[in-house]
């Protein structure tokens, strides 16, 4: 620690860092722009100007740029001093001679940082008598709006894009007063993580430009903390809601799991929730096979009647860990099932097995980012957990930035790291089955059909130690060189991380994982490894297990037993034919979100809220159990799915089987179950300092009458949450103090935009204040015995041999193989046609080419054939989720030639749900 | 006593009359220099001569060159990976062509100091980063190359001994920001011409984020010299207490504007009245800007300063290039000032606010003054302005600060004349009104 005196204040603050980065630490205001906590500084806006005195005697000091400035024990600096506060004046006044006066119509005003800044600094009089420069703006795709005009030039946008994010397409151009940023020509922008631009840029130059389509000022958003449903990482999210409408997604920080940003998927694909195939009425089949609206307590009788004879129950890995508690707890532990794929249970099941061995940490994505040697087996997680993607490219600069320690550089000078140690990766390396997103930081790739991805692993984890997996596993010759390399630098590495998934489907890619992970640990070292199943709760439903499997399951509807299937769609879950054999078979109560084929097979259809809608617990691949609250009230008769339920079970038994509220449930939940579920955020009696609640809304919420004028001018009085401890008004304090899981957004006094954030965490870029939300469910019992783990999973499976039948290989999409995010409209033209990837001399063999078609058995459509230079001949690459390919055939299958093949366009949300 | 001992670097030219060949100046102990330090002397030896020989980089800021070269580690310490060096001859101040008389008339002596110094510190990859404009610099480069190349002075294996040096031209896109040396280093890896944090410094982190040392054209010409001829030869050369011989160089309204070889040290007077033959009939000298556009106005009380490094900094300016233009009573200083902010508003790199904001709007307000819409309170606006842009440390590199160097010594030499504009609404020197 050091002691730095501020203006006459002394403060204990790290050494190593920059003294912006200090003070800002210690909650005091000074303007910055360029300077970001998660990409070091630059020097290049000099807005941060501070004086620093040499001594005691000093009296004049000298200007410095505090993000440039190392912090050094015992020195004295001042804010206040009038020559720092001119100069960061004219700081602003230089912005403003060519910022438009645009505010009142600009998307960023309200929440913007420049504007902040210019208050703060004090600038109000223009003196410049020049005219403004001005720009011709991009259109860069569906989600990114464009205004150059607004520019100021802080260079945050391309160093995030390019050196963060590891984007190519967007770029500085030009010098002096005529930087332009923005693409060498319109198109979308290609990073799966260009969102986050909106919140880097410190003004509204990039815009989210969904929002923008029905905007509202952030001040007139209600919000709630939230975790996104797109993925298995549970990056935490502000959901923003106004008029019953979800506005838009933004970041909530949290110090391990998404830090400062979110991927695409997760920011833009939340649209569903306003998208015209929700369902938003109970309904009934009648006599004749359509549907009729019939009131909510016409349908939940009619679903108690069905819930009495006996059925099944079917829950979600994309529901709630309490929906389907309670849904499981409705029908019974024998007769409810995960709702998972037999594969993907098992595949899960597997996976949490060898995390309670416990021997190799799970990381969070703070623990990613500091590994040192990385290898991914099989799992493309820019496309299955796309932010473990970004925190993979911040970890293979870990050997830039011990080089530039070396050098005596500090690790937050950006530009001096970047100069000293050009493009120095730490090792990184990529066994998939075809190319990846990353491929451009890996040190080495390795390109097969899963069984043999499993087989390098088996040969890498038995070549660190012997006693794991087989001996003798003949590889490749580029497999014999891949796993040299590898065991050399997962053998050198302190901070080992291999990592894995169920993406590929299969459970010998898992196995030899665990045994590179435990091999590494038998040697001495820490390994971490990452495990990440496909969806935001997979973790949680397996954890919360049930009594029959999906083919049980799906075999007693087809015998005639009524199920109750919640938020699923079974034709993602089993075989189309199979699948449409028991729904027609089975009488089915369905409860969901948006129509799918699996609802119109329903006898009874009740409406269910999205995560922004409802109060729940997501599991991610870490096990964290992370809850998110409800946004605002669902409109029409969507409700909880837990609370269909709890009528239904109150219907069946008079004496109160149902939960008055979510609390309730979360109890018997935590009691039945993991007691964390309980403690994981604070519960509805929770408040903050002086004894008041939290709003969901803003302190500037404005037009609580006018909003509604067009019923009624008088003011509804609020609704009365009893079941969190929010407000559904602007009644209350955030002060940012509170529990870390009870932030519904981000403010402070002079902090208007996101920004703010650092006076809500205990140091930058650290902890919230509060303490980062989630509590683990799975802790390893005890170190186990490494004997037994050896011996674990000897076998390794054969070799693939390429066959004149394809083995199909599932591929994913980050914008198409989600269900949800697939009717969020901004998606859709990122969406791809439905694809199947090819070697080129299988292609050839076929005589098919680039953009044309192939069809094959248990392919619902004809798949535009796409060329991937990885994918081992042999093997096709189906991608996964789309319509046409949402499960896919098993096994090999013949693919023929489709040669009336057209391709369909990028999907349109209509396309994508209705298949 | 030949020419080469009292002008090493253009004695040459004009012994031959004009652009030396290779045999031309191999003739006249060419490359001599360069076998010497080869063959009989350690790096270490070159960078302590160097250093003794108190020579001071000609490019403008006049760092010890010695104590420059003597930063780059050696041996183990270097760590893997190449060493660079690099010549800068992106030259781009304005005034300034001393560089290219170099590399049109004798090129040869700049590789020769090329590969002493490159020997000195033990790098094996050289660049030469040349302005884009210069055309014929680069023709006569490329064959000097060839040339050099061919009698063996240049790659693999020199004068017999171990030691390699791949010596290329970059012909550079051309920004004035190149001539600082991290943007020009960014620049020569093929990245935006902005320059770097510092430190780290070149010699430890320079291009590709490998030990560099950037020079000046001329610096590297007085090498060779110093080498043959010692320290003692060399610093009796000078008349002050800086070493050697100048390239000093006079534009503006003289008889006889051009550039001599002079030693170190010689009295601006002397340069105005006997090199350059005196002012040109009916102007009388007003102001000099010693050493290109980015140095501060001297005026009469300063004429018969000494022009070396000492001197002219103790007088409120710079040496810089030793390059000066002169301003007669002809020119309006809020104009030239103009004229002058106009050229470094656009060579701003963009990188820093002050610099790439604050020069357009201080080009703005001149031409509004010259132009006659000068306003009460311009000039405290320029005032501010300066004094924030200029302050070294406010903005990111030096660029600005140069910039503001000859604005301030305007408005603190020629204050009447900013004064006059605003009050009476026109300029008096061209009566222009818009």
């Amino acid at each position: 620690m050091a002691t730095i005196n501020v203006d006459g204040q002394q403060y204990e603050v790290k050494e190593g860092q920059n003294l912006l980065h200090a003070v800002l630490s210690q909650q005091l205001n000074l303007p910055y722009f360029c300077w970001h906590p998660a990409m070091g500084s630059v020097g290049a806006c000099r807005q941060c100007a501070v004086i620093q005195y040499a001594d005691e005697d000093d009296e004049r000091g000298r200007l410095g740029m505090a993000c440039m400035t190392d912090v050094v024990d015992g020195m004295r600096i001042s804010i206040e001093a009038p020559q720092a506060t001119d100069f960061r004046e004219s700081v602003i006044e230089w912005l403003m001679e060519n910022h438009p006066h645009d505010c009142p119509v600009c998307e960023e005003g309200g929440e913007c940082h420049l504007q902040d800044m210019t208050v703060m600094t004090g600038h109000s009089v223009r003196k410049y008598r020049g005219t403004k420069r001005t720009w011709e703006n991009q259109n860069l795709g569906p989600f990114i709006g464009h205004e150059m005009n607004r520019c100021i030039t802080c260079f945050r946008c391309v160093r995030y894009y390019r050196d963060y994010a590891g984007g190519t397409d967007l770029s500085a151009f030009g010098s002096r007063s005529r930087m332009y940023f923005g693409r060498s020509e319109d198109g979308p922008l290609e990073s799966e993580f260009s969102g986050n631009l909106v919140e880097v840029c410190p003004t509204g130059v990039f815009t989210d430009k969904p929002f923008a389509t029905h905007y509202t000022r952030k001040w007139d958003l209600q919000s709630a903390p939230s975790v996104c449903p797109g993925c298995a990482v549970g990056c935490n999210v502000f959901p923003g809601e106004r008029y019953g409408v979800l506005k838009r997604v933004q970041n909530r920080y949290h110090g391990e799991v998404n830090g400062y940003f979110l991927c695409d998927r997760g920011r833009f694909g939340s649209h569903f929730i306003n998208s015209d195939q929700r369902i938003r009425r109970a309904g009934i089949r009648a006599d004749d096979g359509i549907f009729e609206a019939s009131g909510a307590s016409n349908a939940v009788a009619e679903a108690a009647k069905l819930a009495k004879t006996n059925a099944i129950g079917i829950g979600s890995p994309r529901a709630s860990f309490e929906a389907n508690f309670a849904l499981k707890k409705l029908v019974g532990e024998e007769r409810f099932c995960t709702g998972l794929s037999d594969n993907e249970a098992m595949l899960i099941e597997l996976a949490l097995s060898i995390q309670r061995e416990g021997s190799a940490r799970t990381p969070s994505l703070t623990d990613v980012e500091a590994a040192d040697a990385i290898l991914i087996l099989g799992e493309d997680v820019l496309n299955t957990a796309p932010r473990i993607a970004l925190a993979v490219r911040q970890a293979v600069r870990g050997e830039s930035l011990s080089m530039a320690e070396e050098a005596g550089i500090p690790g937050w000078q950006d530009a001096g790291v970047r100069g000293h140690a050009q493009q120095a990766l730490s090792p990184l390396y990529i066994a998939s089955v075809a190319a990846t997103r990353i491929d451009d930081v890996a040190t080495a790739t390795f390109g097969s059909a899963p069984q043999d991805i499993a087989r390098v692993g088996a040969a890498i984890a038995h070549e660190i130690d012997s006693n794991y997996a087989a001996a003798d596993i003949e590889l490749s010759t580029t497999g014999n060189d891949f796993s040299r390399q590898v065991v050399e630098a997962l053998g050198s590495a302190k901070r080992p991380l291999i990592v894995s998934g169920t993406g590929t489907g299969d459970p010998d890619v898992l196995r030899a994982a665990a045994n590179v992970a435990w091999a590494l640990k038998a040697q001495g070292s820490d390994p971490a490894l990452l495990l990440s199943p496909m969806e935001a709760n997979s973790y949680g439903v397996a954890l919360l297990g049930g009594g029959l499997s999906m083919a049980d399951a799906l075999d007693a509807m087809t015998d005639g037993s009524p199920a109750i299937v919640m938020e699923n769609d079974l034709y993602r879950r089993g075989d189309a034919q199979r699948v449409t054999a028991a729904c027609s078979e089975s009488k089915m109560l369905v409860l969901d979100i948006l129509e799918n084929e699996t609802a119109e097979h329903a006898a009874v259809l009740l409406p269910a809220s999205t995560y922004a809608e409802c109060t729940g617990t997501y599991v991610n691949y870490e096990t964290r159990a992370q809850r998110f609250y409800q946004v605002f009230e669902p409109d029409d008769e969507i409700r909880p799915a837990w609370r269909w339920i709890s009528d239904i079970a109150d219907a069946l038994d008079s004496s109160g089987a149902g939960w008055a509220n979510i609390n309730v449930l979360i109890e018997e939940c935590a009691k039945a179950t993991h007691a964390a579920l309980a403690t994981i955020s604070p519960p509805s009696d929770y408040r903050v300092e002086g004894g008041t609640r939290i709003p969901r809304q803003p302190h500037r919420y404005s037009g609580r009458t006018a909003m509604r004028a067009q019923i009624s001018v008088h003011e509804p009085k609020a609704t009365v949450d009893d079941e969190t401890p929010f407000n559904y008004s602007m009644e209350g304090q955030n002060l940012g103090t509170q529990d870390g899981a009870a932030v519904p957004f981000v403010w402070s006094p002079g902090w208007n935009s996101n920004q703010s954030v650092f006076k809500f965490q205990q140091e930058v870029g650290g902890a919230l204040l509060g303490g980062d939300p989630g509590t683990l469910l799975v802790v390893p019992e005890s170190d186990s015995d490494e004997a037994s783990r050896a011996t674990k999973f000897r076998d390794v499976p054969d070799a693939f041999v390429a066959t004149e039948a394809f083995l199909v290989v599932p591929i994913h999409a980050i914008f198409g193989s989600d269900e949800l995010s697939n009717a969020s409209w901004p998606l859709a033209s990122r969406i791809p046609a439905p694809f199947a990837l090819l070697n080129i001399a299988d292609a050839n063999r076929l005589g098919v080419q680039g953009g044309g078609g192939v069809s094959g058995p248990g392919l619902d459509a004809s798949l535009e054939v796409l060329i991937d230079d990885r994918i081992p001949a042999g093997v096709v690459g189906v991608v996964h989720g789309l319509p046409g390919t949402r499960t896919m055939p098993t096994g090999r299958i013949e693919l023929s030639v489709d040669s009336n093949f057209v391709r369909r366009p990028n999907g349109t949300s209509d396309v994508i749900a209705r298949g | 006593m030949s020419l080469m001992d009292t002008k090493p670097l253009l004695g040459r030219v004009e012994e031959v009359g004009g652009f030396v060949d290779l045999n031309a100046y191999e003739a006249g102990q060419g490359y001599g220099a360069a076998r010497k330090a080869l063959t009989s002397m350690s790096p270490e030896e070159i960078v302590n001569l160097v250093k003794d020989s108190n020579l001071r980089g000609r490019g403008g800021a006049g760092f010890p060159t010695g104590l420059k070269w003597s930063f780059v580690p050696q041996g183990d310490a270097a760590g893997e990976g190449a060493k660079y060096l690099v010549c800068n001859a992106d030259e781009m101040e304005p005034g300034t062509f001393k560089d290219r008389f170099l590399l049109e008339n004798n090129p040869h002596v700049l590789i020769e100091g090329m590969i002493i110094g490159a020997y000195a510190i033990q790098a094996e990859k050289a660049y030469i980063f040349l302005r884009g404009e210069y055309h014929q610099p680069y023709r006569r480069l490329v064959e000097a190359l060839a040339d050099a190349t061919a009698r063996g002075f240049l790659g693999r294996g020199i004068f017999g001994t171990d030691f390699n040096l791949d010596l290329r031209i970059h012909s550079s896109g051309g920004r004035y920001i190149c001539g600082e040396e991290t943007a020009l280093l960014n620049a020569l890896e093929g990245k935006r011409a902005q320059p770097r944090t510092k430190p780290p410094f070149p010699p430890a982190s320079g291009a590709w984020g490998r030990p560099t040392i950037v020079n000046n054209v001329e610096t590297f010409c007085n090498v060779p010299g110093i080498v043959r001829n010692g320290v003692e030869w060399y610093q009796g050369l000078g008349l002050t207490e800086d070493a050697g011989t100048k390239i000093y160089g006079i534009s503006g309204r003289v008889n006889r504007p051009g550039l001599w070889e002079l030693p170190i040290g010689t009295p601006i007077r002397e340069l105005v009245e006997r090199h350059a033959g005196g002012m040109r009939e009916g102007f009388e000298l007003k102001g000099i800007l010693p050493g290109g556009a980015s140095t501060d106005f001297l005026v009469e009380e300063h004429f018969d300063l000494a022009m070396d490094y000492g001197t002219i900094q103790a007088a409120g300016s710079r040496m810089g290039t030793g390059t000066m233009i002169l301003m007669d009573n002809s020119i309006c200083p809020v104009d030239m000032s103009r004229n002058l902010q106009h050229f470094f508003a656009q060579e701003s790199c963009g990188f820093c606010t002050p610099c790439r904001e604050g020069l357009p709007w201080i080009e703005a307000l001149l031409l509004d003054i010259e132009e006659g819409r000068g306003q009460e309170g311009d000039l405290e606006v320029l005032d501010r302005n300066a004094q924030f842009i200029g302050a070294p440390g406010n903005t990111f590199c030096l660029h600005a600060t140069g910039a503001i160097e000859p604005l301030q010594s305007a408005l603190k030499y020629f204050r009447e004349d900013f004064d006059e504009h605003i009050r009476t609404g026109k300029c008096p020197y061209h009566g222009r009104r818009l």
